[in-house]
């Protein structure tokens, strides 16, 4: 559908009128005397309904369509940009960790669950000497991921993280995408909250140097 | 009493006891397996292969559990309700012709415990004696829900009881005896000697009955689980509600047998592939209770009641005028 008739369609909500998606459910008159009722039961008995449903059950037998994930075996794909436990990523370039230690996730966390500590390294630069997530409070909502300048912090698809405890932290070397993980280049961008969208490159432009 | 004889029916009883204890679990297997196939499931798979051990981990587990008698029950009579559940469906297979005679070296062994004259009426008899087992477990539970159960199974087994007598009284009268071997012989002669075919009626009539007798779904609301819990059985835990479960699957099982010797020809002319006949007659009428359970939704009581004493019973006295006015 276009645009402008969807909009006409929301603006719609006249129900009464005769173009409209709504409509009465047509419900036979319930039978007040004896003979109607009657009538009714033999017509229910005999339209064979009850066949029906009993070839439908029997049909799905026989096809055999089994719907069952064997879970611990078997998983359902899950979407890219399927928010569960956060990961870390590196620089393609040079391998090294995108974080810059800014702090912005640890400050938009809206559970309070990101804690970041940094100092200066010795060329002066940041650097994250701590960076724990309480898995236990986090709610999963996605603002790190989509705050984060880098693209650094991101959700991953590991979604199996139940634990014996409430607290379950997270620390800085588990999230970081392993050193061969990046060397086989099968470290996986994230495509949700925050992630650069499809085709950023064809829209992005230069930086104007001329000033 | 000839020895003989006396050892050949305790083994004939014990033979009977452990089959069908045994085949009242693998039932609970295969009412899993078939509804889970009709629902596009798997059913059990872990245990055992195709999840065939399911059933020895559902025996160790109920045999294991601690046995609970709750406060404020009525403790003797909640003890033994299960008890009368289980024994009555399995004294109600003495009666039964499970195969026809054979001959076991060179000893003639007939398949029945006690071929009384009466047997109908024995197995309708003791069924209904079985109804005292969901009674008074719901009257002595101390439980709202189970006595709601307790109240709907006596209503439904006696106005049931009606049909099922009511409805063979036709078959009876034609065959001229109780036997459930007279039953068979007179329907020895093929297909086209069936009674089904000549009372398909009472057919019919016997075979809805047979799933209140037996508390199937379209009448399962004695235990009906989304609104009165388990019913009767609430209260109970381990092999007494094992008891009640096991109490049920062979009912499933002897009426399925019942329904296929007195209208379906039995097993026939008693050769190996009329024993044959009766055992897939049976397994069908079994696999129709799992079927029925996984296509169609319950009744109410009062729609069970008014089917009951309204349509059904009717029919069957309009049935038995039929029959004896056609046999004048």
């Amino acid at each position: 559908m276009h645009n402008e008739q969807i909009q006409e369609h929301f603006n719609n909500r006249n129900v009464t009128e005769a173009d409209s998606n709504y409509f009465m459910v047509d419900i036979a008159p319930y039978p007040t005397d004896g003979w109607g009722k009657f009538k009714r039961v033999v017509k229910r008995s005999f339209r064979g309904e009850l066949f029906v449903g009993l070839w439908v059950v029997l049909r799905e037998m026989i096809r055999f369509n089994i719907h069952t994930v064997k879970y611990p075996e078997e998983k359902m794909p899950i979407g890219p940009r399927y928010r569960a436990v956060h990961e870390m990523k590196r620089l393609w370039e040079s391998d090294t960790e995108r974080c810059i230690g800014c702090g912005l996730c640890e400050k938009i966390c809206i559970s309070n669950c990101i804690r970041i500590d940094t100092k200066l390294d010795e060329d002066s630069r940041k650097e994250v000497t701590e960076y724990s997530i309480n898995l236990g409070r986090c709610i999963f909502c996605g603002y790190c991921a989509e705050v984060c300048p880098e693209l650094a912090i991101t959700h991953g698809g590991e979604y199996e993280n139940a634990s014996d405890q409430r607290e379950q932290f997270l620390i800085f070397q588990d999230m970081l995408t392993p050193l061969e993980k990046m060397k086989a280049g099968t470290q996986k961008e994230f495509e949700g909250f925050g992630a650069i969208t499809p085709h950023e490159d064809e829209r992005v432009k230069k930086t104007p140097l001329a000033y | 009493m000839e020895t003989a004889y006396l050892i050949e029916t305790v083994i004939k009883i014990v033979a009977i006891l452990l089959i069908f204890s045994a085949l009242a679990g693998i039932g609970t297997y295969f009412e899993r397996k078939v509804l889970a196939f009709m629902q596009r499931r798997l059913g059990p798979v872990y245990v055992g292969p195709f999840g065939l051990l399911q059933v020895a981990a559902d025996g160790i587990k109920l045999f294991t559990k601690e046995d609970i008698v709750p406060t404020n029950v009525v403790g003797r009579i909640f003890k033994i309700a299960p008890v009368i559940t289980a024994a009555t469906a399995f004294m109600a297979a003495a009666a039964i012709p499970f195969l026809p005679s054979f001959t076991l070296f060179g000893y003639e062994v007939h398949p029945i415990v006690a071929d009384i004259n009466i047997g109908i009426l024995y197995i309708l008899g003791i069924m209904g004696v079985g109804l005292y087992g969901p009674l008074l477990a719901g009257m002595a539970s101390a439980n709202k829900f189970s006595l709601l159960s307790a109240a709907r199974g006596a209503a439904v087994f006696i106005s049931y009881e009606v049909i099922t007598g009511l409805s063979l009284l036709a078959p009876i009268m034609m065959v001229g005896s109780l036997s459930l071997i007279d039953f068979n012989e007179y329907q020895a002669g093929g297909i086209t000697d069936w009674i089904v075919w000549s009372q398909p009626v009472a057919f019919i009539l016997f075979w809805i009955a047979a799933f209140a007798e037996t508390g199937r779904t379209p009448f399962h609301l004695i235990a009906n689980d989304h609104e009165i819990i388990d019913g009767f059985g609430t209260e109970y835990s381990g092999m007494r509600w094992g008891l009640f479960f096991i109490g049920e699957y062979a009912n499933m099982f002897f009426i399925s047998f019942v329904l296929a010797l007195i209208f379906l020809g039995g097993y026939g002319d008693g050769s190996f592939l009329g024993a044959l006949g009766l055992l897939v007659k049976a397994a069908f009428f079994f696999f129709f209770f799992l079927w029925t359970r996984a296509a169609w939704p319950d009744v109410r009581p009062d729609q069970l009641m008014w089917l009951c004493w309204k349509v059904l019973m009717p029919i069957a006295v309009i049935n038995i005028l039929v029959t004896a006015i056609v046999m004048m």
